[in-house]
């Protein structure tokens, strides 16, 4: 076990996927010469070269829709967003092409592709620049998506997306890149599709993927202080959906705070809120909650962007509610 | 930057006021340093894009524009052009600091500095979102500081002369000097005319040099000394301010007190700033839909 960054999970990741197999390559702005944008790609040019590691002009839409022309042919690439919110520039690209294709072409021409990058607010950004896209992509049938949250998630999660045959979103955050964790020295892959069951507890099911597992183990932690023990239910995949563990959380609980950074509407925890609803109704003691981002475009006053986003303190009173407990 | 057509004469008219100007050009210089100043010191936050080293590109275009009829849009490294529609540095310096007395109402921040009034339409935070359509009066121009965030534009561009990328659409284009304000005021003078007389666009690239780093976290080591150097030799206030003392326009001592007053007001504009109320909570669902 060696404790590393997340940044460095994913680096690692990438290095030795492509020393695996040599038709992987990465491209995006500033992944090469300039090691990254948030240095993910540190070194990479260096070992495997510029025909693996390859800058590119501004223009997300241009080539994200060379990197799935050479899917098709053959090629393994990952694509670097600088950050999603410029992949919105390329989603006709990524919904069109990258989700279609195989459907399209019954069956003939499969994607494998990763589209990765920094999702979701840090700080100070205002609205153009954070936005938590997750539900946005996990709409698309044909794509899958995930969202690691810890060390040792992403570089499992991003070893498995290189190697799916599938395109993999894969959804990260510029807050997160330095956080720490234990990683093992041998290698490992983690399955997508799967979620992760981080703490247990017996009263209430947080459910949660990316960023905010932190907030809501910090919440947790609070809520422990006052009696109240909490099943903490890290999806890490948002589609496929790990329903079995959803499922068997709420049925142990009976109660459940489902917690994502997106906005409110129409998003995946009213989604997940739907399914407990229709399949785990009768286990249920009180109404889901949801502890989302406000409904509005981020501000750039730094109160104001804490007050829209999800927080300990909102996702302590959602779990106290569940809970029928009232705080004097 | 665009324009109405119905202004004729009033741009060929105009004798150009170079010491107005260069006071214009000042203020942006100070008021980026002190912008900086504040970012160390973390009254400022998020992304920062100095416009150091550019600012006879936005002085010298806006300076033909008539802002109550024309308008101009730009992207996130906006604070140049602000100043120069006019803008209150009261209110930008306010918005850098995330005050209800800021331009965006501290929603905004560095990247989105916003002026019905003035008819400056904002920063956008996107590359390359501004698009064109139809035959227009507008006056595209490509600023080119020459890096992107750290990528050398010839490295990633199949042309070097940006000034041709309209030609597909018959739109005409020019290279131009940006650290020449003269040179700048000329051309995008005739630009302008054309598009009030004939209501056509036109795309200039404007050759200039960012001195700093791409944002406040980019340490710029892609480039060398010694190319900096060399555009610092070329500064455009410095180019201006020989030219107006060889032509007697200014002396020495009225350069030292404009450039005092300027670095005054841009202390004023940041105690302003300093002192004016954060937004009220309720504000985050204010100006979502009207
Ligand atoms: C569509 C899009 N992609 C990526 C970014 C991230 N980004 C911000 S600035 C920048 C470099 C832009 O360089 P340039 O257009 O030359 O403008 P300059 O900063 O030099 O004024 C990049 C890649 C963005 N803001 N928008």
């Amino acid at each position: 076990m060696a404790v590393i960054t997340y940044r460095e999970a994913l680096r690692q990741a990438l290095e030795e996927e492509m020393h695996r197999d040599k038709n992987v390559i990465l491209l995006g702005e500033e992944v090469a010469q300039y090691n990254g944008a948030y240095k993910v790609s540190k070194g990479l040019l260096d070992t495997f070269g510029e025909e693996r590691i390859i800058d590119t002009p501004i223009t997300e839409e241009g080539f994200t829709g060379v990197a799935i022309g050479a899917a098709m042919a053959g090629m393994r690439p990952v694509v670097e967003w600088m950050t999603f919110n410029f992949s919105i520039q390329a989603m006709d690209q990524v919904f069109n092409n990258a989700a279609k294709m195989l459907y399209m072409s019954g069956g003939q021409f499969n994607i494998p592709i990763v589209f990765r990058g920094p999702n979701g607010p840090a700080e100070y950004l205002a609205s153009q620049h954070s936005q938590a896209l997750a539900s946005v992509y996990a709409h698309f049938p044909g794509l899958k998506v995930v969202a690691p949250a810890t060390p040792y998630d992403a570089k499992g999660l991003l070893k498995s997306a290189i190697r799916d045959d599938n395109p993999v979103v894969f959804m990260e955050a510029e807050l997160m890149y330095a956080w720490e964790g234990d990683v093992p020295d041998n290698e490992y892959l983690i399955e997508i599709g799967k979620a992760d069951l981080k703490k247990e507890g017996d009263d209430v099911s947080i459910i949660t993927f990316g960023k905010p597992l932190q907030i809501v183990t910090e919440a947790a932690k609070v809520l422990e202080k006052k009696g109240i023990y909490a099943d903490i239910l890290d999806l890490l995949s948002l589609r496929p959906l790990d329903e079995e563990a959803i499922l068997k959380t709420v049925k142990k609980t009976n109660r459940a705070v489902i917690v994502d950074e997106s906005w409110p509407v129409a998003g995946m925890a009213s989604h997940i809120g739907w399914i407990i609803s229709n399949k785990a109704f009768d286990f249920l003691d009180a109404p889901v909650e949801l502890v989302t981002s406000e409904d509005v475009p981020m501000p750039y006053n730094h109160t104001l962007e804490l007050a829209a986003q999800p927080s300990v303190d909102k996702i302590v009173q959602a779990a106290q509610k569940v809970m029928y407990i009232r705080e004097a | 930057m665009t324009s109405d057509k119905t202004t004729k004469q009033e741009t060929a008219k105009k004798t150009p006021d170079l010491k107005h100007m260069l006071g214009q050009m000042l203020l942006i210089r100070r008021f980026e340093e002190r912008a900086a100043q504040a970012y160390g010191l973390r009254k400022i936050g998020g992304f920062l894009h100095l416009y150091i080293g550019q600012e006879a590109v936005a002085v010298g275009s806006i300076a033909h524009l008539d802002l109550k009829r024309d308008y101009v849009y730009t992207a996130y490294r906006d604070h140049g052009h602000a100043i120069a529609c006019g803008m209150d540095i009261n209110g930008l310096m306010a918005e850098l600091y995330g005050k209800e007395a800021g331009c965006s109402r501290g929603k905004g921040g560095s990247m989105h500095f916003f002026d019905k009034e003035k008819h400056f339409m904002g920063g956008n935070g996107i590359v390359g979102a501004h698009i064109k359509i139809w035959n227009l009066p507008v006056v595209f121009i490509c600023e080119n500081n020459q890096y992107g965030m750290g990528t050398d534009f010839r490295r990633v561009s199949s042309v070097e002369d940006f000034s041709i990328m309209g030609q597909s659409y018959g739109i005409p284009g020019k290279q131009v000097n940006g650290m020449d304000l003269l040179e700048v005021h000329k051309e995008v003078g005739e630009a302008v005319k054309r598009a009030k007389e004939e209501g056509t666009p036109s795309l200039l690239e404007i050759k200039t040099y960012r001195y700093k780093g791409h944002s406040m976290s980019d340490p710029a080591k892609y480039r060398t000394k010694e190319e900096l150097e060399e555009y610092k030799n070329q500064d455009p206030i410095l180019i201006l301010k020989s030219h107006l003392l060889e032509k007697k326009l200014l002396t020495e001592d009225e350069f030292l007190k404009m450039d005092k007053t300027m670095k005054e007001q841009v202390k004023t504009a940041a105690d302003y700033a300093e002192k004016s109320p954060e937004p009220e909570l309720k504000s985050l669902y204010e100006d979502v839909l009207v």
